[in-house]
């Protein structure tokens, strides 16, 4: 998978949680999900399973606390399909 | 403080009707909500026919944003927002849009079990070892408050917000709380409902217990027939009836349209003692309460022309409109015109209070009295205590002045409350 694809299929999950506020132009690579983009923290945790879902990957408990920005997510998603 | 309440807006999500329009033609004519489901018949239930609001996908995104339609699997949320936007709506408010709360204003939205269907999916995967895979949502959808939460959330409320539950008995009590809170000039406005999922894991425990009728699974516009001789049963529904309850003097100030005044109710108990137990009603209590809401009201027992019964259609039909007419001494003739919506809507569960108080406020504005339906062999006991002619079969074209309307629930508890026609 390209990477340029894998950010698009990111982008498409974090879209459906963003505030009325924030538009999808808004997501940038180093976009904070929650101080840049408003996301509230029982949204991640269903980001967090709409990725393992679009993936077919698992991500811990470690893995989650460390996916605080869009190029965290990325690099998790990087790591996890490799070892796949 | 003893404030003057009316009643400004109406919602509604019933097996016969989506919405105040379809509700209001369905009881003029009659027509029933109940019908046959094909999942009652797969899972090998004896009665395998309910009333179930038909809400069609494309009405949901119109309450629902994307993101709170993800994941979302609690019908009862999903009937409960849409009568009580809709009430709100109704009754010329708006959201508050403001950055703050509306401290007047309050939500007081009753169930008796919420997200049932959310919770059966949170159990699979809990008993999988999966419990990470819950979501952020199972806590909202299943715990008893969230169908207040929800609507406290959407429309910005800052008094109270809260979920009440007393079984079949729900959404009457709500009106009554609500009543009470605001003519103690402790609220404005509060939007009153209540709401109840549907489905198997609902309904069966009273297929279980053998109190639905299990004869009429072909034939299920037919089942459910209150005060009727051939009653065997009350047929299970789900749904939601929202009210937005008003001081009189916050209605005038807005020049909001008043759909009639609630002027008190009564809520008791019957201790489960005598002829009371869970399932069954304590006589005395009933009559105690019937009184009582007439005494808080300043009601005469001859100024009620029109009463909308529990009558579930059962055994113990005949015992209420006994009870009814001893509380009001008055027999034969004299009885007022009684109805029950339960043949054509079926048996709501918590959400029958209110959406049976919803069609009977709708009297006042249609100037009538909706007809019973499937009682056309009426029980003979009936007949020896109230006129065949207090029992309308078809709809009748009449102004009702005061209107009492009661609901029992398991428990042994009762709840009565006297709504009246609004002039200024």
């Amino acid at each position: 998978m390209q990477e340029e694809e894998k950010y698009q299929i990111l982008k498409d999950i974090i879209n459906i949680y963003l505030p009325e506020d924030v538009n999808i132009a808004d997501i940038q690579e180093d976009s904070h999900f929650m101080n840049n983009l408003n996301i509230n923290s029982a949204n991640l945790v269903d980001i967090i399973l709409d990725v393992e879902d679009a993936f077919d990957i698992r991500l811990e408990n470690d893995d989650m606390d460390q996916m605080q920005t869009v190029n965290d997510a990325m690099a998790i998603i990087d790591i996890k399909l490799k070892d796949k | 403080m003893n404030r003057r309440v009316v009643i400004t807006g109406l919602g509604v999500c019933a097996p016969n009707g989506v919405g105040l329009p379809d509700f209001t033609q369905s009881l003029i004519d009659g027509k029933s909500g109940i019908r046959h489901q094909p999942i009652l018949e797969k899972l090998g239930f004896g009665c395998q026919i309910a009333g179930e609001p038909l809400v069609k996908d494309n009405l949901i995104d119109t309450y629902f944003t994307p993101l709170e339609r993800r994941g979302l699997n609690a019908t009862g949320i999903v009937y409960g927002v849409i009568a009580g936007v809709d009430a709100w709506n109704d009754a010329g408010l708006e959201k508050n849009n403001t950055e703050e709360p509306s401290w007047d204003r309050g939500i007081l939205f009753g169930t008796g079990i919420l997200g049932v269907d959310k919770f059966r999916e949170a159990i699979h995967l809990i008993d999988e070892g999966n419990v990470r895979r819950l979501g952020s949502t199972s806590v909202i959808q299943t715990m008893a408050s969230g169908i207040s939460a929800y609507l406290g959330g959407l429309l910005g409320c800052g008094n109270q917000v809260t979920t009440n539950s007393a079984a079949c008995t729900t959404g009457t009590e709500g009106i009554i709380m609500a009543y009470d809170r605001i003519s103690q000039g402790k609220a404005e406005i509060i939007l009153t409902g209540s709401c109840s999922d549907s489905g198997p894991y609902v309904w069966g425990g009273f297929d279980a217990m053998r109190i639905l009728p299990r004869a009429y699974n072909s034939s299920p516009f037919k089942a459910s027939r209150p005060m009727s001789a051939s009653a065997s049963g009350f047929i299970p529904g789900s749904g939601a009836g929202a009210l937005v309850l008003e001081s009189l003097e916050s209605a005038q100030k807005r020049g909001a349209h008043i759909y009639a005044e609630v002027l008190g109710g009564e809520i008791n108990s019957g201790g489960q003692i005598g002829e009371g137990s869970m399932t069954a009603p304590n006589s005395m209590a009933v009559q105690r309460c019937i009184r009582n809401a007439l005494s808080n009201s300043g009601v005469e027992a001859s100024q009620v022309d029109v009463i909308n019964g529990h009558l579930t259609a059962t055994a113990k039909d005949t015992l209420e409109v006994k009870n009814w007419s001893k509380a009001l001494g008055r027999k034969g003739l004299d009885f007022p015109y009684i109805n029950s919506f339960k043949s054509s809507i079926g048996h709501c569960l918590a959400a029958a209070g209110s959406i049976e108080c919803v069609a009977t406020i709708l009297q006042f504005k249609e100037k009538v009295v909706f007809k019973n339906m499937n009682c056309e062999d009426i029980h003979p006991e009936i007949k020896e205590l109230i006129s065949e002619q207090c029992i309308p079969r078809k709809t009748l074209d009449y102004t009702p002045q005061i209107i009492a309307k009661a609901s029992f629930g398991f428990g042994d508890v009762n709840a009565c409350v006297l709504f009246k026609y609004f002039s200024d």
